[in-house]
């Protein structure tokens, strides 16, 4: 239980940080420090991810950023995807899940490395 | 509720919009129900090069359409029995907070130094999934 609330807070603060998503962290997390099995992560990081999207949702419309109605469009118009994805991933290997997972980590990872070493970007520290 | 918000069924909306929505909501889901993840990593860059966004509104946009794609997932996947609640809710909420505390940490830490530690790990970690 202690682990658990651990990784939430540990992964919240990276994704604050960095403006990374939840997921991305809390499925490595659920598989390699309790023990989950690929699917069992996703399944689980997906309910997670749930009140962290809206809290941001609302934070962030306060400061105008958010366009509800294309956000509200997507999120709908995803539910075939969605539900497909979810298929796919309960069909395939767990081997063959964890490779495409390690893939998205490591396309993460090249990201947060040219935002890390690119050119200074305007901010005041 | 303020009068900024507009109705969601809107006849005004053209089909070309709607059927990009739809390509980024259906690419955004399938690699949410895939990978176990929101899905930003596909809306965010596909709403700033395709609709014109700024990557403030892409951003917390996309947080929008994360909320419903999770919602839709999780619950998928609850009919197959792979959702644990009870550790979600142990992860999610205290998540929250964590979040709220980054996105205050944001200005007074080197988040550039941050992002690299944070790139070596996601490295090792994929390192470790591909081992086994």
């Amino acid at each position: 239980m202690i682990a658990a609330i651990g990784i939430g807070v540990a992964a919240g603060i990276i994704a604050g940080l960095l403006g990374v998503g939840g997921g991305i962290i809390f499925v490595p997390a659920l598989v390699l420090v309790l023990g989950f099995q690929q699917v069992n992560a996703e399944a689980t990081s997906l309910l997670a991810i749930l009140p962290v999207a809206v809290v941001g949702t609302w934070r962030q419309r306060r400061y105008g950023n958010v366009r509800l109605r294309d956000g509200l469009v997507i999120g709908l118009l995803a539910a075939g995807g969605t539900v497909g994805g979810v298929a796919v991933a309960n069909a395939l290997p767990q081997r063959a899940l964890e490779i495409g997972f390690a893939g998205l980590a490591l396309v993460i990872a090249v990201q947060l490395l040219r935002r890390g070493l690119g050119p200074e970007a305007n901010r005041s520290d | 509720m303020t009068a900024v918000d507009t109705p969601l069924v809107c006849p005004d909306m053209p089909l070309a919009r709607w059927l990009q929505l739809g390509v980024i909501g259906t690419a955004a889901g399938v690699f949410s129900g895939l990978f176990g993840v929101g899905g930003g990593t596909v809306i965010v860059p596909l709403l700033i090069l395709w609709l014109g966004y700024g990557e403030r509104e892409a951003t917390g946009t996309s947080l929008a359409a994360i909320g419903v794609i999770a919602a839709v997932a999780a619950t998928t996947q609850g009919a197959y029995g792979k959702v644990d609640v009870g550790r979600a809710l142990l992860i999610g909420i205290p998540a929250v907070v964590g979040v709220l505390l980054g996105t205050a940490l944001q200005q007074r830490v080197p988040t550039r130094a941050i992002s690299i530690v944070f790139a070596v790990l996601l490295v090792v970690v994929a390192a470790d999934l591909l081992i086994g």
